[in-house]
């Protein structure tokens, strides 16, 4: 008791004394309650940090006292988050301060029962020396006679959750060692955003930032479950309701961002081509396109070649080639004219070649000139003409036949759409992983992306296709990828090609007009920063020691790679695939075949304690004594306890300031991968093997810090952001050389660090800027908040509208004014035309805003780049307990990457046998409460009470039909394995009206594992490995399933259930296999 | 003492009806019970800051449980436990000693034309026409009362009134015994069993003392939960709930904010969509207090008639 | 023009900007703006009115369905206050214990008065006995008990435990002195003023209880607040004198056979008008634990009154069983109305339905 004996503070007399005469207040208030101060206060000094979980990257303040941080709380200052945060933003304290993360390397040594304790230092050296043996065991010169200087034995995967200095010092480093398989949860998140948006705009990020929401007239929300997975950012959905705006939840479950939407409209899940197709084909036939805009800014008028053919009843486009069961994509393009894709598929040197041959020069620069256009649309091959055929038969009746959707509320999405677009409003799109992750999910986001050009509201304030990404830096692990089939900036990595240079690389994969006509800067610059003085002229600037890709190394491919024996030694960088990724059986399958395993996270996920107590443990299949799997366990340094980058959904990247130091053995993944690297330098110091120059040449030299030796995340940004001969720092990518006289780590990125100051770590509070929060951090490129913002503007540079004025021509500054920096060179005036022949950013009209495209126009129609066709068209998911009745010869995605495997079998088509048995269609979501796999959430108390246990959503109708009691358990079978989840019956789900008759869906959240103090069986054991063709992501939001009511066998009955399921299916290794 | 104009059937003879005075003739000291403006005024603090609140607008929130973590993360709240309730996604299931905040999930079908939902089911199988639905979530929290029960009946001290006219209990003071818990009409206050002591929302009363918001209230991401000045955020509410009914939304109606109602109006009062106990309010709570001053009395005669009793037992006895 | 919203960016910035608290939910409507239709009426034929009257008085909630499973209006059937984290053994020990306390000083100061020796001096030890069980019982049920001194830091008049502390607190001396004066023949006038004080505030000890408990929201227990003092002292009564006709031969204990009757009889009176003011409330005491215990309570109340008044004058046994009926059926009156007071607690009904008929009745414009 604080309260002093003093008979003066018995507060009887203080009672009797002074005005609180009942004692109620004043008088009886104790000594401690009067000292009590909020450690808010009592803290040294604040630290500005940014939030680990999702890519909304709210703001954290750091409260630390005694070098301890006491506090975490929302930064208000912050234009994006204004000092707000969900429960896992407030449960980030606990979270990096509570007991649930590990402080020590463990070791498992082969066929070992358990952990051991291993010191780190020696951990290190034994991970180095694996690494350098395997490698050198793994390598391979040659692939099919083409040079491809690789190793192939071991790969990584992780990077999201990471700083953007991380990724590169990680993709730097295992690239120069001629590692190509590098992933992380880009690939199996939106992986398909980047193809859809690049394809279409020029860049595969988000157009634009939440907080322009508020400048629209309508909201529509497609695919994404904003409020649960990205709260902080539904404040600015928020922000537009209360000025009036509409919003429109589209999605098979009513979600907590339903509750909140003026319209929710429920549909089957992996239809929304189907759903947009309908709406495109509402505004075409309807002319209520917004048709200045697109005659001036889309590739509506490009005529396109006599050779391309639309989907006919095969369901396929021309081009099909049913051996490599994919499109060559040659008779896609337009007329008389090559143009290269700004992003997604775009090694087209054979086809460069082949043109070469026929004496064409690519972007048609030869005699025959530019790509043809016909203004008035009216031309039979015009894409307009095109895409108004592709889409004719997407009628309201076959949205409703389809979807689900009653042509009524099909109506009122499409009235909404078109009275709150065109020339004085604006609608956006807000999509996330619902659209991503299907097989054929880099169309969804074209579908969206041509509803937006139709309608003009691409680069106007309150439009655009706002993209939700979900790690804090998933943004920034695609800008720097680690991901193997991009180079950092999104220049793609070489494919491997008889005797190929540099300049047959660039000639192969660019576009020779707008801004990739400079990827040549771009790449000399990166191999400059990259080996430094060993990157000359003559040596074609160390082009020939980047490895060579031959077809996919997704992480699916990988693990096919794994299971086969090829790759031996595998790094998890903060990602757990046991519970994540698709078809989890696979990914543990795979793992038990390694030599070795390094895992680097907070705490034992499922991906780090397999070998001892993973399903197939528990089933039998896998004997812990027998697996060989050495196992690394590093414990990772958190947000607060490192310094660094974390670009967000919004492309900004924001510098987060340490905190605290870790404890014990846990380090940052920049000490990891930067002392790894020493490490293995050192080991093959000397060496004269060509194999390891690339290794021995790379510039690897950062200063270091404090008794641990932690790098400095500082020089590696200015690495990235690159200098020019004089060493001084550049200020944009316009700055950029190709005579190696200029280094730049990543070219988007250039500027980030202009004037040598560090732009990223900007904190000029809101109410001192506008809402574009132009001067908070920085974003990429250049800056630009809102990007293609040239078209908000008419061609003339006039605001299209007074009331959304974004960018303008100021005649008499002779440049490009208003709310956000330019995307457009400043000062080129909208009338300027570029000379014949002009290339690069020359070759860029004063009026075209898409600057990254080869035409620079928004392409309605894509004639390269998307490996499943130039125009998104409907086809069923994998496992779909419907028929596809717009195609009906075509069930599923005849391009779409599937795997033949015993442990990744397919349903039946709906027409075969045995259809009937998995009837039910399952789709994902995520939980406020969660994150992603859980490997954050699931071990802090705070969230792990709020949704303690898997369960799965039904409907009072599919209850009753099944017998599934609410609150009750139920078993949910594929062809893959079986889970249980406890049942929540619910009005959220209803059923759907589908090709006449009733089907039912159920949502199910996918957090769980068998680790954790929330503990539950994993929804991914029931997904499959199919995926999208241009993106590799893999289809997880749509599958078919059985559901019956009561738990799970346990032991080995539990595959006995899913063998006893597939033989009542009659499911074989061929079927679903069918292109 | 207050009694509002529009309800003037509610003083003197009908106490047992909220708003009004308790009968009291000999409330005495008492009547300061009834003062409903200034709490902390009566409450002995001289020189004090206005009376802060909450207006939890239950009409925009996202029911994410910001709210119910940042106030555990603040205030080192224990965890209480895994249990999966099945209640939608309430799986805290009341305020009480570990949960300070408490996110109510409530879901409806509704008549369609009868409420304004945003998604009509599908005719389920048999039944005829469409069930509109929709999805309730809310915010509850200490009420911070006029007339706190917890507070007057507290025998230690331990419950005080601040000087925002907030209501909290100092642990180094409760001693546990229990008497606020039954007296609380919301079920706010409990005991935390492992420890002992009774525990609630302090409204932040730390960083109210050094000019900085509740936890909860900083953390809310759709402003659900607004924090300020009470007269303040009553003239909000009542703007809002006007701006509500013009959209048609005319079930929407605010709880605790009438400085009349049984508990003298709430220091944290809501805007609720439907009725109070729809979301586990009572929709009537009088402070039991109220009637303390009759109870005295009657305790008085009882005392007397006892006494009276024996002395009659003993005069009238024979020996 | 009728515009879908005011989202206006003009080349001097944003027009018409509106906090995000100010968001239009639950109005399909607001969907219908940008066709210019009048969101502001409610749709035709929606004879609705707005619910700041209906926060007030209107019913209804209950006919929907519910989240969850049920029917009942009430957030899945879940209690709206918490029930009292007393110990039944404890605190329901000492409304019996404390009762018997009091009523015993006030015989042993009326026995004193009335050259009762024995009477006087049993009830005196009764009383200290009483009064040492009641105070470990309320020592021992507090979460913090070495905390207990807190009772005197404050006397709160809002308070009935805080009143029944100083009360209690004044009570205990004066007690023991009377007891020790009495046991060890000292200081008789002392002794004799003491056992007159313990027997005034003993009238109080066995009443105060009953503000105890009726100072709270418990439905069973507030509602009954005027009665339940008489409940009190009529059971306090009953226990006191049935302890002495248990304890104190027949020629002294005319009055306590006396005082048992006024006592039961004031007891049961007292009960039946609380059950009836209770209304519906009053199921929380006829039904399950408590409505056994209650009975029988009665029955042992009534049965030792008429003991009392009939036979116990005569016969030693009689006396003796008289007594014992009534020391059990105080007894299970308070246990019986502490389980009541938990069983009302338990059930959202007993809260809401009462405060929905008060509402009902403030507002007799909107129909029922």
């Amino acid at each position: 008791m604080a309260r002093k004996a003093s008979p003066a503070n018995w507060p009887l007399l203080r009672q009797l004394r002074g005005k609180d005469r009942l004692g109620r207040g004043a008088a009886v208030r104790s000594q401690a309650t009067q000292a009590n101060r909020p450690r808010t206060v009592e803290s040294d000094r604040v630290v500005k940090s940014v939030c680990p979980y999702c890519a909304v990257g709210c703001a954290q303040n750091l409260y630390v006292k005694d070098d301890k941080v006491v506090q975490i709380e929302g930064d208000p200052d912050a234009p994006h988050s204004r000092g707000r945060l969900c429960p896992k933003g407030s449960a980030t304290l606990q979270l990096t301060t509570g007991d649930a993360r590990e402080q020590h390397v463990l070791y498992r040594r082969p066929y070992a029962r358990d952990w051991e304790r291993l010191d780190l230092d020696t951990a290190m050296d034994m991970v180095t020396d694996k690494f350098v043996r395997t490698r050198e065991a793994g390598w391979e010169w040659e692939s099919e006679g083409k040079r491809t200087r690789r190793c192939m034995s071991i790969a990584a995967l992780g990077g999201a959750t990471l700083d953007n200095e991380e990724n590169y010092l990680i993709k730097k480093f295992l690239t120069a060692a001629g590692i190509v398989q590098i992933e992380n949860q880009a690939r199996v998140c939106h992986s398909s955003t980047v193809v859809g948006l690049g394809t279409s705009f020029g860049r595969g990020a988000s157009s634009t930032l939440p907080g322009d929401l508020q400048n629209s007239d309508l909201i529509v929300l497609e695919g994404s479950n904003m409020a649960e997975a990205h709260p902080v950012a539904y404040q600015w959905v928020m922000e537009a309701k209360a000025r009036g705006a509409t919003v429109i939840h589209v999605d098979p479950h009513y979600s907590r961002t339903s509750a909140l939407a003026d319209i929710f409209v429920p549909l089957r899940a992996g239809t929304d081509i189907a759903f947009l197709g309908g709406v495109i084909n509402h505004v075409l036939s309807t002319e209520s396109d917004f048709r200045e805009y697109v005659v001036a800014y889309t590739n509506a008028p490009t005529i396109v070649g006599e050779e391309f053919e639309d989907v006919g009843v095969d369901g396929l486009f021309s081009g099909y080639d049913e051996e490599k069961r994919g499109y060559d994509p040659s008779s896609w393009q337009y007329e008389d004219a090559f143009v290269a894709a700004a992003a997604g598929q775009r090694d087209q040197e054979g086809n460069v070649e082949a043109l070469a041959g026929e004496g064409q020069d690519r972007d048609g620069e030869a005699a025959r000139g530019q790509p043809k256009l016909d203004p008035t649309l009216q031309h039979p091959r015009c894409v307009w003409q095109i895409l108004k055929r592709h889409y004719a038969q997407y009628t309201p009746e076959t949205v409703e036949r389809v979807c689900g959707v009653p042509q009524d509320v099909f109506a009122e999405v499409c009235r909404l759409f078109v009275e709150n677009s065109g020339r004085e409003r604006t609608a956006a799109f807000v999509h996330g992983v619902g659209w991503t992750q299907h097989t054929i999910g880099s169309q969804y986001i074209r579908a969206a992306s041509i509803l937006q050009l139709l309608l003009g509201n691409m680069g106007r304030p309150g439009g655009g296709v706002m993209a939700m990404r979900g790690h804090a830096s998933i943004q920034g692990s695609s800008d720097i990828p680690t991901l193997f089939d991009t180079l950092p900036g999104y220049i793609p990595m070489p494919h491997a090609h008889g005797h190929e240079d540099l300049d047959k690389f660039i000639a192969g994969t660019a576009a020779r007009r707008g801004f990739w006509g400079d990827m040549r800067n771009y790449t000399v610059s990166l191999l400059k920063a990259w080996w430094g003085a060993a990157a000359s002229e003559e040596n074609d600037y160390c082009f020939d020691y980047l490895p060579r890709l031959t077809g996919s190394h997704s992480t699916y491919d990988t693990v096919m790679e794994q299971i086969k024996g090829t790759v031996k030694g595998y790094f998890l960088f903060g990602e757990n695939p046991a519970v994540g990724s698709a078809n989890t059986r696979m990914q543990r399958l795979g793992m038990s075949k390694l030599d070795w395993l390094v895992v680097r996270d907070f705490s034992l996920i499922e991906s780090a304690t397999w070998w001892k107590d993973g399903p197939e443990i528990e089933s039998g299949e896998m004997l812990t004594e027998e697996i060989a799997t050495e196992v690394f366990f590093f414990p990772a340094a958190a947000h607060i306890e490192k310094e660094g980058t974390f670009t967000n959904t919004q492309r900004m990247l924001q510098w987060h300031h340490k905190g605290q130091d870790p404890v014990e053995e846990q380090r940052s993944d920049l000490w990891f991968m930067y002392h790894l690297g020493k490490r293995v330098r050192e080991r093959l110091a000397g060496s004269q093997d060509e194999r390891d120059r690339p290794v021995l040449e790379l510039t690897w030299e950062h200063p270091t810090e404090g008794e641990h030796e932690e790098p400095s995340a500082d020089t590696v940004l200015a690495e990235v952001n690159g200098w020019n001969a004089d060493g001084e720092m550049l200020s944009t990518y316009t700055e950029l050389k190709d005579d190696g006289s200029t280094s730049c780590g990543c070219w988007i990125y250039c500027g980030c660090y202009a004037d040598g100051v560090n732009q990223t770590a900007r904190r000029k509070p809101a109410r001192e800027q506008n809402w574009t929060g132009g001067e908070w951090a920085w974003a990429w490129p250049a800056n630009r908040r809102i990007l293609y913002n040239r078209a908000s503007a008419d061609p003339e540079g006039r605001p299209w509208s007074e009331r959304k004025a974004l960018v303008w021509w100021d005649s008499e500054k002779g440049e490009w004014t208003g709310h956000d920096t330019p995307d457009f060179e400043a000062d080129k005036p909208p009338g300027y035309r570029p000379p014949p022949g002009a290339s690069g950013p020359a070759a860029i009209a004063g009026d075209t805003p898409f600057i990254m495209q080869a035409d620079q126009r928004g392409w309605l129609y894509a004639p390269a780049g998307v490996a499943d066709g130039p125009m998104p068209t409907h086809y069923e998911p994998q496992d779909s307990p419907v028929a596809n009745s717009i195609y009906p010869a075509r069930q599923r995605n005849p391009a779409r990457e599937v795997y033949e495997h015993e442990n990744n079998r397919y349903h039946p088509d709906p027409d075969e046998p045995g259809a009937d048995v998995f009837d039910v269609v399952v789709t994902t979501y995520r939980l406020t409460e969660h994150f992603t796999a859980g490997g954050m959430t699931r071990w802090t108390p705070y969230l792990a009470e709020l949704q303690p246990e898997f369960f799965c959503e039904v409907s009072p109708e599919l209850a009753a039909e099944r017998g599934l009691e609410h609150a009750g358990w139920a078993t949910l079978v594929s062809a893959r394995g079986c889970v249980e989840a406890r049942v929540m019956v619910t009005d959220r789900m209803t059923p759907l009206q589908i090709e006449g008759r009733t089907l039912h869906q159920i949502g199910m959240p996918y957090h769980w594992g068998a680790n954790g103090y929330a503990k539950g069986d994993s929804m991914n054991e029931l997904s499959s490995m199919a995926l999208d063709p241009s993106s590799h992501i893999q289809e997880v939001k749509a599958l078919s399933v059985a559901i019956r009511p009561g738990r799970r066998p346990r032991g080995a009955a539990r595959q006995e259930l899913v063998r006893e399921y597939r033989e009542r299916a009659g499911i074989t290794a061929q079927t679903g296999m069918r292109p | 003492m207050s009694t509002t104009g529009e309800r003037p059937e509610l003083s003197g003879e009908r106490p047992e009806l909220s708003g009004g005075p308790p009968p009291a003739p000999e409330g005495g000291l008492l009547n300061i019970l009834l003062e409903h403006g200034d709490p902390a005024g009566a409450s002995g603090w001289q020189e004090h800051p206005p009376r802060m609140g909450f207006f939890t607008d239950t009409s925009v929130c996202i029911g994410c449980k910001a709210c119910e973590v940042a106030c555990k993360e603040w205030n080192e709240v224990p965890e209480d436990g895994l249990d999966w309730t099945g209640h939608s996604h309430d799986n805290t299931g009341g305020l009480g000693a570990d949960t300070w905040r408490h996110v109510a999930f409530i879901e409806q079908r509704v008549p369609v034309g009868g409420h304004q939902p945003n998604f009509q089911r599908a005719p389920a199988a048999g039944e005829e026409g469409k069930d509109g639905f929709r999805w309730l979530m809310s915010s509850d929290v200490c009420k911070h009362c006029t007339h706190a029960a917890c507070l007057d009946v507290c025998p230690t001290g331990a419950i005080f009134r601040t000087e925002f006219g907030t209501v909290v209990v100092q642990q180094d003071i409760c001693n546990g015994c229990g008497y606020c818990v039954p007296a609380c009409p919301y079920g706010v206050l409990d005991k935390r069993e492992e420890d002992g002591r009774i525990f609630k929302c302090t409204l932040c009363y730390d960083r109210l003392g050094v000019g900085q918001e509740p936890a909860c209230a900083k953390a809310c991401p759709t402003d659900s939960i607004q924090f300020g000045p009470l007269e303040e955020l009553r003239e909000r509410a009542a703007g809002r709930v006007e701006r509500l009914h013009e959209a048609g939304v005319i079930e929407a109606r605010l709880y605790g904010e009438r400085p009349d109602d049984g508990v003298g109006g709430d220091g944290a009062f809501f805007l609720l969509l439907d009725e109070p106990e729809v979301y586990g309010l009572p929709p009537d709570p009088i402070v039991t207090t109220r009637d303390l001053p009759r109870m005295w009395r009657n305790v008085g005669i009882a005392a007397g008639a006892l006494l009276a009793g024996a002395i009659g037992s003993f005069a009238g006895a024979r020996r | 023009m009728s515009e879908g919203s005011e989202a206006k960016v003009t080349r001097d910035g944003l027009e018409g900007v509106r906090p995000g608290r100010e968001a239009l939910t639950w109005s399909h409507d607001a969907g219908r703006d940008a066709r210019g239709d009048d969101a502001a009426q409610p749709r035709a034929g929606d004879a609705r009115q707005p619910a700041s009257e209906a926060a007030h008085g209107r019913r209804g909630g209950g006919r929907r369905r519910r989240g969850g499973r049920d029917q009942f209006t009430s957030y899945y059937g879940k209690p709206i206050i918490n029930a009292p984290v007393w110990e039944e053994r404890d605190i329901a020990g000492y409304l019996f214990a404390g009762g018997l306390a009091g009523a015993s000083s006030i015989l042993a100061a009326g026995g004193e008065l009335s050259a009762r020796p024995r009477l006087a001096r049993r009830c005196k030890v009764c009383a200290a006995a009483s009064l040492g069980v009641s105070l470990v019982a309320l020592v021992h049920d507090l979460g913090r008990p070495e905390r207990f001194i807190n009772m005197l830091r404050v006397f709160k008049p809002t308070s009935p435990m805080s009143v029944g502390s100083w009360l209690l607190g004044a009570y205990g001396p004066l007690n023991a002195t009377a007891l020790t004066s009495d046991v060890l023949g000292l200081a008789p006038r002392t002794g004799r003023a003491a056992s007159l004080g313990a027997g005034l505030l003993g009238a109080g000890v066995a009443s105060y209880t009953a503000a105890l408990i009726a100072d709270t929201a418990v439905p069973a227990w507030h509602g009954g607040h005027r009665e339940l003092p008489f409940v009190f002292v009529g059971s306090a009564a009953s226990a006191g004198s049935g302890f002495a006709l248990l304890a104190v031969p027949r020629e002294e204990s005319a009055p306590a056979r006396r005082m048992a009757v006024l006592g039961a009889v004031g007891e049961l009176a007292a009960e039946q008008l609380m059950e009836r003011r209770l209304g519906m409330v009053a199921e929380s005491l006829h039904d399950g634990l408590a409505g056994k215990r209650l009975k029988a309570a009665k029955a042992l109340t009534a049965l030792g009154a008429i003991g009392a008044a009939s036979l116990a004058g005569r016969s030693r046994a009689a006396a003796a069983f008289s007594g014992a009926a009534l020391l059990a059926g105080s007894a299970l009156t308070r246990f019986g109305l502490f389980e009541a007071g938990m069983a009302s607690a338990r059930d959202p009904k007993f809260t809401v339905q009462p405060q929905r008929e008060r509402l009902l009745a403030a507002e007799p414009n909107v129909p029922a």
